[in-house]
Formats: structure tokens, C-alpha cells, sequence
């Protein structure tokens, strides 16, 4: 199976499950996480169902598309349900299934792994789901986002795209995987892998960097202060991204470091609240429908 | 007396490998606990669990608690009874309150008193009545780490899926969360369905028939007669590492052992590399052939049956050839960096924010190793080799594999050392600057290694310390502990007499003058001494000396742990013998008595009144002179009970506290001087002597 038809099989599967299918959200980001569609989605009483592709960047994972198991970019097909429904391990099953992933066949296991960002004020408790030994998705009970408990809990499932193609197609470097037919990952990524592995190692403008971090970062508390989530977080996804950007160049001392870290975490911190109570001034519209949608 | 069986499974969402042994032991204990707190009898009681459930089975419970007939005490005869024979209010209301009347009332005497009494007889309850109470049980379970779901306040170990609770063949009634207690289970996830279960005595037969060994013990032998049976096919030793066995058997509710390969190439990697990366990354055995060499297999433990096992090989071994690709790929790298490189890279790496870098920590570590060795005489060449080995006991931190493999810290070290051309004695410092590991792991076989592991582990120390970072209860999340434990055991083992205060205020120094935490170095020090001498006996009381002994010999400084611990040990082994008891009280008393001199001073034997006082003192200097001979400390003790004659002749002939000013506070000298020897050995007045 190509990893077009995989992504098409899992948008499938989980719009079935009553999931929103919403696109890549444009702004850069490190992780699915991030995405507005999970980090803001996942504070506040209001349910929630959605899954998307997204793609990921992590700039110090750059190997100018040289190392057969790392990228610059990777993609992830994300999926939130809110609340956790009590049958999802056997939705996530089912979608393996769907991939032809046959479980008799095969040694499929949940295996502790608790994921914690503390910059982000975020901590969560699942597993990592081995696939004869490999690691196929992250599976993640949210406990806390952005310094916030979650009520009622969020269940994160984030399959590698990649890394399950691999083991799908039986491939052992990245990119020769087909994307779909007459397309390889080669094809379309290994350009933008090698010039941005370029760009953050040798040509960035590092001056640049650390004022559109400054700027970035006034941007999106002005714009908090304002009440104007939305827009705040876009400011802070960038600052995150910049900020990777510095430090897979070395750019950030030691010192410097720990001071730009607490800076992110104020950031995700503010708009997290910030959020929960705009939702709240705005009675929690989706919360509302739902019950009205209810006594009907 | 009827019996029934009684069967609670709580069915789960997959717990963490590492806590499912003692969460099936806490829920097996507070059922127990529960049965006799309830005065409900039973048989047998045993607890199952796998990766999804959690159980107990109890055979033999009786369907109704005792009966109990007790007699309730109540006020003396004299006060229940008024002074013309009637009962008093004392008496009604005693009666009264035991649900009885006046006329209940009987008298039965309690040493020598008479005491009103009434009998008690209490109906024992339906156990199936009491049984809903398990809900609470349940909810009570601790976790190390908890964990809410959906909309559920309740927080667990995991999401609770089903309840299995059967008291006979009949469902207990209750509920947690959702979810409702029934007669139904879940066989293996994918081998076996919901089944239901009619008695409880059925229960581990019936899973067994869907693919669950519920009994961990015999999943274990079940794993452990397959790795045999591997060995005995292919001519193979298979070492078991009783962790892993338990974590994999954890991961497992129906194991099938299987085995695949790698590329003989990967061998060139580094065994601890390899093993590494089989053990703690894909929970692997490692294989070796009989000579113990590690040959290009490994063995894993699949949760499922021997269908399609040749896919599941095939799937691990890509995983595991990935892995090592990564792994070559790293140490082709990292021999292309030079020591010095690294070193400039430790520079950029905080080791704790209010502690500085790793840089700075190692040049802290060389100054104290550089002190150390001179204080143990090492000779210049040894010297050379503590230094060169401080100065780079860190570079492998910085290469890709230990940021890998964070486990192989110092075993890298050792061997890219050794690539890169430093001595062996330094490259095996390096590697040993780490040990003791764990507390089953030994200390360091090298003087280089065991100075270099004090200096690091005392910096470690100390520099916490500093910052605030004490340990507390359960709290310690720099495994400071395990770290002075390894210190003292790294003294004990080279047996150097080294002043613990004295090294305790070298670190501190170097410590504060990196300008590290606002303390002074006195209250530094003191809170630093004390956390050592607690650390010192635990060690003694692990070696069961007794209680009052480790005191004594805590008492004062600490100075040279292993002279501390032989004394202890000869306290120890002198305890019971003759005449023990009469040595320490005439000790003692040579130490309380001093206790009393308010300054120091010399002994002047002029002042002497009688002959007693000059033969204590005679004895004092050459026993005193005995003692500068750094004579064993077997000797040592028995020498200061050669005291005892002349101290007991002394007490029985003078009056210490004489009126004369000059003489008293002569003979307050002598026996300040004689305790401060005693002290020495040990503060014999906290010695207890019946």
C-alpha cells in the first residue's frame, strides 16, 4: 500500500468514528501536537473529534536526506478524540486493519511510554504501540496542556507515517517508500530535505532568527492581551520554530538557552488560559450544541 | 458453616511491565486484610495478573462473618452498685449502652476488683451482604503513577474495562465508573473472546482456553522452558537477566518465545552496543554461543501463538537491523571526533542550571581527584594517570552514542579512550568512575577508578547540597543516597583511611568557590556530615550491628570509614563475652565524669594525692602511646579495657570532685584526657549494659 492510499484509508477509517477530517494546519510546527486543532482543542469541557496529516518539523533531525531513517520533515496522521471514547484501542486496531495489518499475524503490543513537555506545560500517560517490535504510534491519555488538567480527557493517537510505511511497503530507506503510484518520497521530499538541512546548519541568518524570535514573541502576547487567540498562537507556533531553528545550529548558549525555553513555556502557558477563557465567554458553543443536539 | 469460592478480575487497559507485579500483590493484601478485618473465614487465597487484568481468587470463604460473643467490662462493683444495693446510674447506663438491661448485669473480678460485665452475642452478617465493599477496595489501589480517562474523576492505573466479581456463581453487585461488575472476562486480545465464568474455581482454566496464563509464575516457567528449549535446538546459552524476564513477562498474556538474526558485520560493534540495543530498546535476549561468545541473534518473546512466528521474526529483525545501522553509523562518527573536541563541546552543556556545566564539573572533580591522590601518596606516575583521567571522564557524554544509548556512559568512554591512544589504566578509569552502577554493582577495582568515582560522586554531592537539593523521604531524585552509599563502599573496599570530614570540606570548598548556592560552608558542611553518618548506619545496621553501638560509634566525627566500621564490627563481636559489660561501665564513667571539666588542660602529677591517680596515669601514657602505633583496632579495644583495674581503683579511692579548686580541676584533667582516648574508639557511655 502507498502512503497515499494509507492516508486515505485512515482519513476512512476515522471520519467513520465521527472524526472531523480537517487539513495540515499551515503554520510550521515540531509535532501534530501543536497543531491549534490539538494543543487549544484539547483544553475546556468542549468535545472533540478530528483527524489530519500533518506534516512535522524537526530541524535538528535534518541529514541533507543522507540517512535512511532520519528527516527534516516527517509526517504524522494525527487523530483526537475528546472525551477518550472507552473503546478506542479497539478503534486503533481496527485502523491497522484497514491497512491490512492482520493482528494473528503479528505481534502487536502497548508498551508504557508517558509523554511529558514541560515547555509546554503538557504531561500525558499511554504507550507506545510495538508492531513486531516496532514503534508504530504514539498512544496518549492528555492528563495537562498548557499548565491546564484536562476535563474531560483527551485520547491522542499519532501514527509515523513514515515508519509504517516502511514496514507496510517492506522498505529499509526512507526514501524509496512510494508515495503513490510512480512516486517516491525521493521525489518529492529529497530536494526540500537537503536545502533545508542547508539552510538550518549552514546558511541560516542567525541575527534575523533572534529578532523575529523577540518579535514573534511580542507579536503573540499583544495579541493574547487583545483576547485574540488565534492569532497569538499562530505567533507562538513560529516562535517555536525559530527557536528550533537556533538551537540545532548551536546558536543558543547555555545560558541563553534555559531563558528562551521559559520563554516558550509563559507563551503556551498564557495562551492556553487565554483560550479557555474566551471559549467560556463564549459559553462553550460546541458544548451547548451537543446537549441541545441531545434532548432532541 | 457453608463455603463458597470468590473471584474478583478487574480488567484493564494495558498497565506499565513494571507495575503490574506489585499492584497484584497490593489488591491480593487488602482482600485479605479486608476477609479478616471482617472476621470472614476463608482457605486459600491467590492472585493472578497479566498486562490486562488483575486478580484474586479466594477459596473457602464462609457465606456469613463469625458470630461474635464478647463480654463488655464495665464500672466496679462499688460504683455500679449504690450504698443501699441498687444500681447505681453508672450501672443503667453501662447496660444501656450495650444494648442490654440492669438485669444482664454480672460480676467477675479483675485483679482482685470486682467489675460489672453483661455477655454480647452479635449475629455475623451475610458475607454476600458485605461483599459490594471490594468496590472500595478497588478504588483504594495505589498507583506510582495514576491516570484519569474520558469524563471520569477516578483515577487509576489505567482505564478500567470490565469487573469480573463472583461470590459462588453469583455476581457481587457494584460498579466503578462505567463500568458494572459481571460474570464476564476477556481472553487474549486477539487469540480469545469474552467468556463467562461460571464458578470461580474455573478461572484459570477458562482463560487458559482463550489464550491467557493468568498465574504469572507459570507464564514465567512457560517463557523459561522456551528459552531452553531454543538452547538445546541450536546449541545456544541464552543468559537470562531476571529484569528483563520479568518485564518481558509483563508485556505478555500468552508468551511464545521465537528467534531472529542479524548481520554477522554488526558484531565489530562494541558488545555492551549490542546488547544495549537488544535489551533495553526491543526487550531482546541476547544469544551466546557456549564459549560465551555473542553471536548475531537474538530471542524475543512474542505475546501470541506459534502461528506466523517466521513473520514476526522477519518484522523484528528489520526493526533490530535499523537499529544497529543507526548504532555503526554513531560509532563510525564518533571515532571521527578528538578527545580534545569533545571536551570543548562539555562546555556548552548545563549539567543543572544552578550547578553550571559539565565542563566546570569536571574541572571541580580533577581539583578533588588531584587532592585525593596526593592525600593516598599515590606515586607521580599514578598521579598522572587520576589527572589525565579526570581531565576527559566526561568527553563520551558528548558523542552520538551515549546520546543514544544514555546507559553506556563510561563503557564508550573506555572504549573510544583506548582508540584514541590514552593509557589503559586511564581509558578503564574512565569507565569505572561511574561504579557502583546500582546497589548490587561493585565498586572500583582501580585506584585511579576509585578515586576519580569518589571525587565525582562526593561533587555530585555536595553541589546539590549546596543548591538546596536534599533528600528527603521518598524524594530523591539524584539518587544522592545511592551515591554517598557508593563513596563509603568505595572507602571500605580500598580500605584508605581517608577523613570523610576532611574530604566532605575539600569538595565543599571547591564547590563554593565555583560560586555555587548562597550556604556557608559550616552549615553546608554539618548538614552534609549528618546525611553521611545516616548513610554510615544504614550500612552498619545492614551488617546487623547493634543499635546502641552504631551510636557509640557515630558519636563523634566519622574521620576513616573503615576504621569506623572495624570498630563498630569489634564492638559488636565483644558484646556478649565476659566481663564486657563491667570494661564499658568503667569507660563510661571515665566519660561522664569528664563531662564535667569545663576547660582542657594538662596533667600536672605533682598534684597527685594518692597512688591510684598516678597509676591511672601511668597506665593512660603507655596505653596512650600503644594508640599512636596505629595498632589495629581489635587491639585498640583491648588495650583501652586494659584501663578497667586501674580506673575501678581510682573511683573506689578518689573523689574526683575534691573541694580543693586546684585539685579538682587536676583530676577533671585527667579524666578529660583519658575520655578524649576512649572517644576515640567510641562513645562507650552510649553503650547499653544490663
Amino acid at each position: 500500500m502507498n502512503i497515499q492510499n494509507m492516508i486515505l484509508t485512515l482519513q476512512k477509517h476515522w471520519s467513520e468514528q465521527g472524526c472531523i477530517l480537517m487539513q495540515a494546519y499551515d503554520t510550521e510546527k515540531g509535532a501534530g501536537t501543536m497543531s491549534p486543532y490539538t494543543f487549544l482543542r484539547a483544553i475546556g469541557p468542549e468535545p472533540w473529534n478530528v483527524a489530519y496529516v500533518e506534516p512535522s518539523r524537526r530541524p535538528a533531525d535534518g541529514r541533507y536526506g543522507e540517512n535512511p531513517n532520519r528527516l527534516y520533515q516527517h509526517h504524522q496522521f494525527q487523530v483526537i478524540m475528546k472525551p477518550s471514547p472507552d473503546n478506542i484501542q479497539e478503534l486503533y486496531l481496527d485502523s491497522l486493519k484497514a491497512l491490512g495489518i492482520d493482528p494473528l499475524e503479528h505481534d502487536i503490543r502497548f508498551v508504557e511510554d508517558n509523554w511529558e513537555n514541560p515547555s509546554l506545560g503538557c504531561a500525558g500517560l499511554g504507550w507506545e504501540v510495538w508492531l513486531d517490535g516496532m514503534e508504530i504510534t504514539q498512544f496518549t491519555y492528555f492528563q495537562q496542556v498548557g499548565g491546564l488538567e484536562c476535563k474531560p480527557v483527551s485520547v491522542e493517537i499519532t501514527y509515523g507515517i513514515e515508519r509504517l510505511a516502511s514496514y507496510i511497503q517492506d522498505k529499509e530507506n526512507v526514501f524509496d517508500l512510494e508515495w503513490t503510484d510512480g512516486f517516491t518520497v525521493r521525489d518529492i521530499f529529497l530536494q526540500p530535505e537537503f536545502e533545508h538541512s542547508k539552510y538550518t546548519f549552514e546558511t541560516s541568518d542567525q541575527e534575523m532568527l533572534f529578532n523575529l524570535f523577540n518579535i514573534y514573541e511580542k507579536e503573540a502576547h499583544r495579541q493574547m492581551d487583545e483576547g485574540l487567540v488565534h492569532p497569538a498562537y499562530d505567533y507562538v507556533l513560529k516562535c517555536s520554530h525559530t527557536f528550533n531553528l537556533l538551537d540545532a545550529r548551536g546558536a543558543i548558549s547555555v545560558t541563553e538557552r534555559t531563558g528562551y525555553i521559559a520563554r516558550c513555556r509563559n507563551l503556551a502557558r498564557k495562551v492556553a488560559k487565554t483560550f479557555y477563557e474566551e471559549r467560556e465567554k463564549l459559553g462553550f458553543p460546541i458544548l451547548k450544541d451537543k446537549e441541545e443536539g441531545s434532548h432532541e | 458453616m457453608n463455603k463458597k469460592d470468590l473471584l474478583l478480575e478487574i480488567g484493564l487497559e494495558e498497565m506499565p511491565a513494571r507495575f503490574v507485579t506489585n499492584s497484584m500483590n497490593q489488591l491480593s493484601d487488602k482482600v485479605k486484610s479486608w476477609l479478616l478485618e471482617k472476621k470472614i473465614s476463608f482457605d486459600e487465597i491467590s492472585a493472578f495478573s497479566s498486562p490486562r487484568r488483575l486478580a484474586v481468587l479466594v477459596t473457602g470463604v464462609d457465606t456469613a462473618q463469625e458470630d461474635i460473643n464478647e463480654e463488655a467490662k464495665g464500672p466496679a462493683k462499688k460504683i455500679a452498685l449504690t450504698d443501699n444495693g441498687e444500681w447505681s446510674k453508672a450501672a443503667v447506663g453501662f447496660s444501656r449502652g450495650q444494648g442490654a438491661s440492669v438485669e444482664d448485669i454480672f460480676f467477675k473480678e479483675i485483679n482482685g476488683v470486682e467489675y460489672a460485665h453483661v455477655s454480647k452475642f452479635i449475629k455475623g452478617k451475610e458475607t454476600a451482604a458485605l461483599l459490594p465493599e471490594l468496590q472500595q477496595i478497588v478504588t483504594s489501589l495505589s498507583f506510582p503513577k495514576n491516570m484519569r480517562w474520558a469524563n471520569q474523576e477516578l483515577r487509576f492505573i489505567r482505564p478500567i474495562k470490565w469487573l469480573m466479581a463472583l461470590f459462588g456463581n453469583e455476581v457481587i453487585p457494584f460498579a466503578i465508573t462505567n463500568v458494572h461488575t459481571s460474570n464476564l472476562t476477556r481472553g487474549h486480545r486477539f487469540l480469545g473472546e469474552e467468556i463467562v465464568i461460571n464458578n470461580p474455581s474455573d478461572y484459570e482454566k477458562a482463560l487458559l482456553a482463550q489464550y491467557v496464563i493468568t498465574n504469572p509464575q507459570e507464564r514465567k516457567s512457560a517463557i523459561l522452558s522456551q528459552l531452553e528449549k531454543i538452547e538445546e535446538e541450536k546449541d545456544w546459552v541464552i543468559p537470562v537477566d531476571e529484569d528483563l524476564l520479568e518485564e518481558v513477562n509483563n508485556l505478555v498474556e500468552y508468551p511464545t518465545a521465537l528467534y531472529g538474526q542479524f548481520e554477522e558485520e554488526y558484531l565489530e560493534l562494541p558488545e555492551e552496543v549490542l546488547i544495549t540495543s537488544m535489551k533495553e530498546h526491543q526487550r531482546y535476549f541476547p544469544v551466546k554461543s557456549k564459549e560465551g561468545r555473542l553471536l548475531p541473534y537474538f530471542v524475543t518473546v512474542r505475546n501470541g501463538s506459534h502461528e506466523h512466528l517466521e513473520k514476526v521474526a522477519k518484522g523484528n529483525e528489520k526493526v533490530l537491523r535499523a537499529r544497529l545501522s543507526d548504532a555503526a553509523f554513531f560509532y563510525r562518527e564518533d571515532q571521527k571526533t578528538e578527545i580534545a573536541a569533545s571536551l570543548e563541546k562539555l562546555k556548552n552543556i548545563v549539567y543543572h542550571e544552578e550547578i553550571g556545566t559539565l565542563a566546570e564539573k569536571v574541572d571541580r572533580v580533577r581539583q578533588l581527584a588531584s587532592k585525593l591522590s596526593e592525600n593516598l601518596h599515590f606515586s607521580d606516575e599514578a598521579k598522572a594517570v587520576t589527572d589525565r583521567a579526570a581531565e576527559i571522564s566526561k568527553f563520551d557524554l558528548v558523542s552520538h552514542m551515549v546520546y543514544e544509548f544514555p546507559e553506556l556512559q563510561g563503557f564508550m568512554g573506555e572504549k573510544y579512550a583506548l582508540q584514541k591512544g590514552e593509557k589503559e589504566a586511564v581509558a578503564r578509569a574512565i569507565n569505572e568512575h561511574y561504579m557502583p552502577r546500582n546497589a548490587e554493582d561493585k565498586t572500583p577495582a582501580s585506584n585511579a577508578g576509585a578515586v576519580l568515582s569518589i571525587a565525582e560522586k562526593l561533587d555530585t554531592i555536595v553541589s546539590s547540597f549546596a543548591i538546596g537539593i536534599i533528600p528527603s523521604g521518598s524524594q530523591d531524585p539524584y539518587a544522592l543516597r545511592r551515591q554517598a552509599t557508593g563513596v563509603i563502599q568505595t572507602l571500605l573496599a580500598k580500605n584508605w583511611d581517608l577523613k570523610l570530614e576532611e574530604l566532605i570540606a575539600l569538595s565543599s570548598e571547591t564547590v563554593l568557590n565555583s560560586k555555587i548556592g548562597k550556604k556557608s560552608k559550616s552549615e553546608l558542611m554539618q548538614e552534609l556530615v549528618s546525611f553521611f553518618k545516616l548513610r554510615i548506619k544504614y550500612l552498619l545496621q545492614e551488617k546487623t550491628v547493634r543499635y546502641d553501638l552504631i551510636e557509640a560509634v557515630l558519636g563523634s566525627e566519622i574521620g576513616s570509614v573503615p576504621s569506623l566500621v572495624k570498630r563498630a564490627e569489634v564492638l559488636e563481636s565483644h558484646k556478649d563475652a565476659a566481663g564486657f559489660k563491667e570494661s564499658i561501665e568503667a569507660l563510661s564513667r571515665v566519660i561522664n565524669i569528664a563531662s564535667k571539666a569545663e576547660v582542657k588542660g594538662d596533667i600536672d602529677s605533682s598534684l597527685f594525692e594518692n597512688d591510684y591517680e598516678k597509676s591511672l596515669f601511668n597506665k593512660y601514657l603507655s596505653v596512650n602511646e600503644e594508640l599512636r602505633k596505629e595498632v589495629a583496632e581489635e587491639a585498640a579495644f583491648n588495650l583501652l579495657i586494659s584501663l578497667k583495674p586501674e580506673i575501678d581503683q581510682y573511683f573506689e579511692h578518689t573523689m574526683v570532685m575534691d573541694e580543693n579548686q586546684e585539685i579538682r580541676s587536676n583530676r577533671l584533667h585527667q579524666m578529660a584526657n583519658l575520655a578524649d582516648v576512649i572517644k576515640k574508639f567510641a562513645n562507650m557511655n552510649e553503650i547499653i549494659v544490663k
